[in-house]
């Protein structure tokens, strides 16, 4: 008889404690072949603990997990078989060029000879590190080490594959390959498990995504349902004069009841509206105080408001730079 | 990345499962990579091996074994010893700097075989030793030093040497496993490791010193292995004199292989 497929991931009650801090603090999680999955959350919140654990990196001081089936402590030769891992600092040897990187670990993972080689330079070529790949890796870019930390991952495709902060620090062509591919590797079968400080990275990637705060997982959703269980509308205002911004939050905040986010230049305003109808109000109370407005407009929350509304803390990053600006 | 590029990417082609020597192989390989674009590391090996032999043999060389020449023979297989000891340091050190780096957390998600890594440092080190020892040795011999024993005998001694290296490498590496910075592996090294490199007979006779010291340079584990070296190339080797020098590395190894496996896989 055949068994049902086991899924890719599957995590019970995952802790991990470092001196007094419970950086994991008892997750669980399911992530289904072929999937690509997100995790989000502010600094410190534990996405990187939690990979390192399922990587085998990291024993966990609780909890269990399976990785395509086989259990993260009993078999952990088992699971590095059918994971690659590109963590948030890179793994590459300084000394060495990019093609000797890519060839040494080829080696490792059973190429021969011509064949390592061969893997080694369609990778170069692929992510356009050819140029460079006679070069020491203490001469390249941080977007290059990131390239080849990624390259060097995928020597062997593996059915699972870890991505701590992909793109941080790729150029925006670079970060749309990176993307491209990440589809790609999902489309014929492998797993992908990524964090990322960039919302709309998780927004447009990530079939589903786990917002992760201080170790613990606080909401789990398509994007689409996350942003549907905030329940409400957001309205954005941009005003004309700097000077009464103050002035225009404490309004709407008093009005909406709600907190008011500012934008980083402190000249737009968002503020989430429950019943959306309430909108008409607030911006009827903002012009019968004189306050101009150069626009203001009414929205399904972004990715962005709804980690705010969860975690009570904007991302450090905001929006990837360059995505849209 | 287009698409064509992209295809070659994500083809999935698995390479059988390599078996420990291979592995261990590909690590020696990048060792030997290191040495290739790192050579100014062997400068630094040699330089001060060669300045003691200098120093010593030119300075006190006549007033500690009546005159330089005969000096030189006494000293050189001694200072190979000494040359060995410190190289195996450097390689603690770079253990911890790799360490710190994350480039071990690749390792370690990987499917190899776990002592793998150590096997490459080791076969890395071996060939540092080997070069440092045959830079030295030639130094020697043009400075006058001529091993009685011959081409075998030096042979024999560079054997004797590796073995030394090896067992004592171990040490190093446990080090660089538990230090947070390789500055803390090479103060704890040196610390401990001078005391027992120059108490011991490398440089000087110990039949003038005080009979506590003396005693202390007796049964320092360097003193049996320059002394192994010196009977080796001067071809007066005994089995129980080689047996000697080679107690304390192969006790090393037994001892801290496992240790080091131990170390690094505990996370
Ligand atoms: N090796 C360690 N020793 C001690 N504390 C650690 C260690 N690794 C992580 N921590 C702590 O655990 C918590 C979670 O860290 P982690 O790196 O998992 O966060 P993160 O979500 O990846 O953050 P970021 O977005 O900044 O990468 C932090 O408080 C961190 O200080
Ligand atoms: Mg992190």
């Amino acid at each position: 008889m055949m068994e049902p497929l086991s899924p890719a991931i599957a995590a019970r009650g995952l802790v991990k404690v470092f001196d007094e801090i419970r950086a994991v603090d008892g997750i669980d999680l399911d992530v289904p072949r072929g999937a690509i999955f997100g995790l989000l959350g502010p600094n410190g919140a534990g996405k990187t603990t939690l990979l390192r654990m399922l990587a085998t990196l990291l024993r966990p001081d609780g909890g269990s997990a399976r990785v395509m089936g086989h259990d993260l402590e009993s078999a952990s030769q088992a699971v590095r078989r059918s994971i690659a891992m590109t963590g948030q600092f890179a793994s590459l040897d300084e000394d060495l060029t990019g093609r000797e990187n890519l060839i040494f670990l080829a080696k490792l993972l059973g190429f021969r000879g011509r064949s390592a080689r061969h893997r080694a330079d369609e990778l170069l070529k692929a992510f356009e590190l050819s140029e460079a790949a006679d070069r020491q890796v203490k001469d390249y870019s941080g977007g290059m080490r990131r390239k080849l930390d990624i390259a060097a991952s995928l020597l062997v495709v593996p059915d699972i594959l870890f991505l701590d902060e992909p793109t941080t620090g790729l150029d925006p062509a670079a970060r749309k390959s990176v993307w491209r591919l990440i589809r790609a590797l999902a489309n014929q079968g492998t797993t992908i498990l990524l964090t990322t400080q960039y919302l709309e990275e998780a927004d447009q990637l990530a079939e589903r995504i786990a917002v992760i705060d201080h170790g613990r997982k606080i909401a789990e959703g398509t994007s689409r349902e996350l942003k549907a269980a905030i329940g409400s509308s957001f309205l954005h205002v941009t005003l004309s004069d700097p000077a009464r911004v103050e002035e225009a939050a404490q309004l709407l905040e008093q009005l909406l009841a709600s907190e008011v986010q500012r934008s980083p230049e402190g000249m737009a305003l968002s503020v989430r509206v429950n019943p959306p109808q309430r909108a008409n109000l607030a911006l009827t109370k903002l012009a019968e105080a004189g306050i101009a407005m150069d626009g203001f407009s009414m929205a399904a929350p972004s990715l962005d408001e709804v980690f705010f509304a969860l975690t009570g803390h904007a991302t450090n990053a905001g929006s990837a730079p360059g995505e849209n600006a | 990345m287009n698409s064509e590029a992209t295809a070659t990417v994500i083809q999935r082609e698995r390479p059988p499962q390599p078996g420990p020597l291979s592995n261990a192989l590909a690590f020696g390989w990048r060792a030997v990579l290191k040495i290739k674009h790192v050579p100014e590391q062997m400068f630094d090996l040699v330089m001060t091996p060669i300045m003691f032999t200098l120093l010593f043999t030119y300075v006190f060389g006549g007033a500690l074994a009546g005159s330089a020449d005969h000096y030189m023979q006494y000293f050189l297989p001694g200072i190979l010893v000494q040359t060995v000891i410190f190289n195996s340091v450097y390689s603690g050190m770079g253990l911890c700097t790799d360490l710190g780096k994350g480039l071990f957390d690749r390792f370690r998600s990987m499917p190899i075989w776990p002592l793998s890594p150590f096997a490459g440092l080791m076969v890395g080190d071996m060939l540092r030793h080997l070069i440092a020892s045959l830079i030295i040795l030639g130094v020697g011999l043009l400075l006058g030093y001529r091993p009685a024993a011959g081409f075998s005998g030096v042979l024999l001694g560079l054997l004797l040497l590796l073995a030394i290296g090896f067992g004592v490498g171990w040490v190093f590496l446990v080090l660089g496993l538990i230090m947070k910075t390789p500055n803390t592996v090479m103060t704890m090294a040196f610390t401990g490791t001078m005391p027992l490199v120059f108490a011991s007979n490398i440089m000087v006779d110990p039949k003038t010193m005080p009979g506590w010291l003396r005693l202390f340079v007796e049964v320092n584990p360097v003193s049996s292995m320059a002394s192994a070296m010196r009977d080796l190339m001067n071809g007066q080797a005994t089995w129980a004199g080689i047996g000697l020098a080679l107690l304390t590395p192969l006790i090393l190894t037994l001892v801290l292989a496992p240790v080091t496996l131990w170390l690094y896989r505990r996370r």
